[in-house]
């Protein structure tokens, strides 16, 4: 076998290994898929691992997964004993959830509840075996790998995820939470996610998907989800990003929003050595409304990457972007928000801001936002900000005799709470405000060991 | 109460303060007056603990204690307040939680319990009920978007829940229409007690109408030029700092 030079070893232990794998899919998988898998592998070794060569990249190097050597996951993996599966809202999980360990569906943890007629939750295997055309026209029809590697490698080696359908006019008020659970192994591992969801004209929902390590093992988490919002329908999708130390967290959404429909996603990003969160956003039809808000918080050697395409492609669509970060250490972070006005889509209303709170000398942020505007009557503006706290504010809260940790985490926590302000359950903003409590926490402590460490 | 020595100070290695010496004793009302740029607002930062001030010769002792050893916050809890000339606006933290996370890590300082949610509320309220401040301004963020006057009462209210020994007025009356002076004195004056010293710091005499203090000092090139009575004050009013600033030059 040849090897073209710009293909990386990882790709290609990837590809030898696919020569194996037709075995281990179930029986009878359609062509269309067989196809997609097949065109997903071309791709991914014509393109190898993205490199900072490439503009989307720039910032962010996979290096590091190149030299853990991930094997791809077997079977077994998934039925690794756990103690307990976290739920964003803690000590109670939702209704109607779904457990992935490893990648794997685990149906001793899993409960579809009493699900109204119209919303159908079923993992993408489950989907993929009983009804097999059922997902032809949507998945890795939303999102097109064309360029993108590691979207091509999910659609060549996706064994599941999760396939949420909601019917016309369908409206759940209970959120559904699909959890992710990593980091359980011993060898390096990788997982490819790959998730849809299909929401049909005036439905509505809110999807909580949560990403947790629970071990210390070395994983890749190479997720990808589609969406299709329908006409005057409204998705509510929130992420919370919680890998181990030791896991990379890649993952890569496309959504497609039709006419008067509103995506409203918001992450919250934490965990992993590094974690690049890709969101893709067509706004097809008039009115379509896209909002799109983050939390990052990253330490010591952490790597976060937020990368943001939003097409305006019909007329008077809205787009909102807020995006806020706390970095710590020797943590990176970097902010990529491009906004595409496409010539018909005048009347477009589009906002961006990214703001950055650096707590050390050592942290950096690369924050790039790009504005491409095709349409003559449009509404446009983005900010990128970076910053240290607040010298006079911390020395006003100090005075009051409030002590220098506390007055610190206190103005922390102000700064993001302008991102979490977009949230509007309440339930949901308040789970998220005691996950940065926690973080806060933790970091805390490992600040007061490393000044202790140092004497 | 207060015992400062001989104290100098600098700015990014310029003398501000060039041996200031002034005692209060516990229950005393002292005003400091002085020309634009004499060193009154490093004096009030120097003895709260601002960084960016360094001092070079002499000493604060502050209930027997060196204050400059101190953390700020340390200060702040053994019951040394300051009033902001310009009190900081800090938007995403509201008023009740700043002012119940001061009050219990003060409290904590102390031995004392700390307060919880409704302790809190019933305390806090009792006090606004006292200052005529209106209960909305807890529920807002840290003066953010007060206006001038507001900013002032939020110091009033702080300072009514720490209950400090010693409360450093800067430049209290700055930015207040009469009005708004009138009653931001009338908090300050309300919490006057016999425990409780005050300096007041500020450039003009009509403060000192309404806190009438009990010794009025005129601080003119970084030293203590004058001391009096509160008939000093309404002197400087007639004449105004002319003769100190050429006496110093």
């Amino acid at each position: 076998m040849t090897r073209d030079n710009t293909v990386s070893e990882t790709a290609a232990s990837f590809a030898e290994r696919f020569g194996a794998l037709p075995a281990t899919l179930p029986e009878g998988e359609p062509g269309w898929l067989r196809n997609l898998r097949e065109d997903g592998l071309a791709r991914f070794q014509a393109l190898g691992l993205p490199t900072p060569k490439l503009e989307a990249w720039k910032y962010t190097n996979l290096r590091p997964l190149e030299k853990t050597g991930f094997a791809p996951g077997l079977p077994e993996d998934g039925t690794v004993s756990i103690d307990w599966v976290p739920s964003l809202v803690k000590d109670r999980p939702a209704k109607h959830r779904l457990v992935f360990v490893n990648g794997r569906l685990r149906p001793d943890y899993s409960g579809l509840g009493d699900l109204p007629a119209g919303i159908t939750l079923e993992p993408l295997a489950t989907t993929l075996a009983q009804d097999p055309g059922l997902l032809e026209s949507d998945l890795g029809r939303i999102g097109r790998a064309e360029d993108q590697a590691m979207l091509a490698l999910n659609s060549a080696f996706m064994e599941d995820g999760f396939v949420l359908r909601v019917g016309t006019g369908v409206a759940l008020q209970d959120p559904i939470e699909v959890v992710f659970i990593g980091g359980l192994n011993d060898q390096p591992q990788t997982y490819h996610p790959r998730n849809l969801i299909l929401l049909d004209d005036n439905s509505q929902v809110t999807l909580i998907e949560c990403h947790v390590g629970l071990g210390q093992g070395s994983y890749l988490s190479n997720g990808a989800t589609e969406v299709r919002v329908g006409q005057g329908a409204t998705l509510r999708h929130v992420k919370v990003q919680a890998e181990a130390e030791t896991g990379f967290h890649l993952n890569t959404t496309h959504v497609e929003v039709a006419r008067d429909a509103t995506y409203d996603c918001f992450g919250l990003s934490a965990g992993g050595q590094l974690a690049r969160n890709e969101i893709a956003v067509r706004l097809n039809g008039t009115g379509a409304h896209c909002q799109l808000g983050g939390a990052y918080m990253v330490r010591g050697q952490q790597h976060c990457d937020n990368t943001t395409v939003i097409e305006h492609i019909a007329p008077q669509a809205s787009s909102r972007e807020v995006f806020k970060g706390v970095l710590d250490d020797k943590a990176r972070a970097v902010f990529q928000g491009r906004i595409v006005v496409h010539r018909d889509a005048q009347q477009t209303d589009g906002h961006q801001l990214s703001k950055a709170l650096l707590l050390s000398d050592g942290a950096e942020i690369d924050a790039k936002p790009e504005l491409e505007i095709y349409a003559d009557d449009v509404k446009c503006s983005h900010g990128a900000t970076a910053g240290e706290l607040d010298h006079d504010a911390l020395f006003y809260l100090r005075a009051r005799g409030i002590p220098e940790p506390a007055a610190r985490r206190l103005l922390i926590q102000a700064f993001l709470a302008e991102a979490l302000e977009e949230i509007e359950a309440e339930e949901i903003r308040t789970a998220l405000t005691e996950k940065i409590e926690d973080w806060l926490t933790k970091a805390e402590r490992s600040r007061g060991n490393s000044q202790g460490g140092a004497v | 109460m207060l015992e400062i020595k001989n104290l100098h100070v600098t700015v990014e290695d310029k003398p501000i303060l060039k041996g200031i010496d002034l005692t209060i004793a516990p229950g005393e009302v002292h005003a400091i007056m002085g020309p634009n740029g004499s060193g009154k607002s490093t004096l009030a930062y120097i003895m709260t603990g601002r960084e960016g001030y360094e001092v070079t010769e002499g000493e604060i002792l502050y209930k027997g204690q060196d204050l400059l050893e101190l953390e700020p916050e340390e200060r702040a809890a053994e019951g040394l307040f300051l009033a902001f000339q310009y009190p900081v606006e800090i938007p995403g933290v509201t008023n009740t939680t700043f002012l119940k996370e001061a009050v219990n890590a003060v409290r904590k300082h102390r031995g004392e319990p700390e307060l919880d949610a409704m302790q809190f509320i019933k305390l806090v309220r009792q006090k606004t009920k006292e200052l005529g401040i209106p209960d909305e301004m807890l529920k807002r963020a840290v003066n953010a978007g007060f206006s001038g006057g507001e900013k002032k009462r939020n110091e009033v209210l702080q300072m009514a829940l720490l209950d400090p020994s010693l409360a450093v007025l800067d430049e209290t009356d700055s930015g207040l229409d009469i009005d708004a002076l009138k009653t931001v004195a009338d908090g300050v004056n309300a919490l006057r007690s016999p425990a409780r010293s005050m300096l007041v710091i500020t450039h003009y005499q009509r403060l000192l109408d309404y806190i009438v203090p009990d010794h009025v000092h005129v601080l003119a090139q970084g030293r203590i030029a004058r001391s009096g009575g509160k008939e000093l004050a309404l002197e400087l009013e007639q004449n105004g700092y002319a003769e100190y600033k050429e006496a110093a030059a």
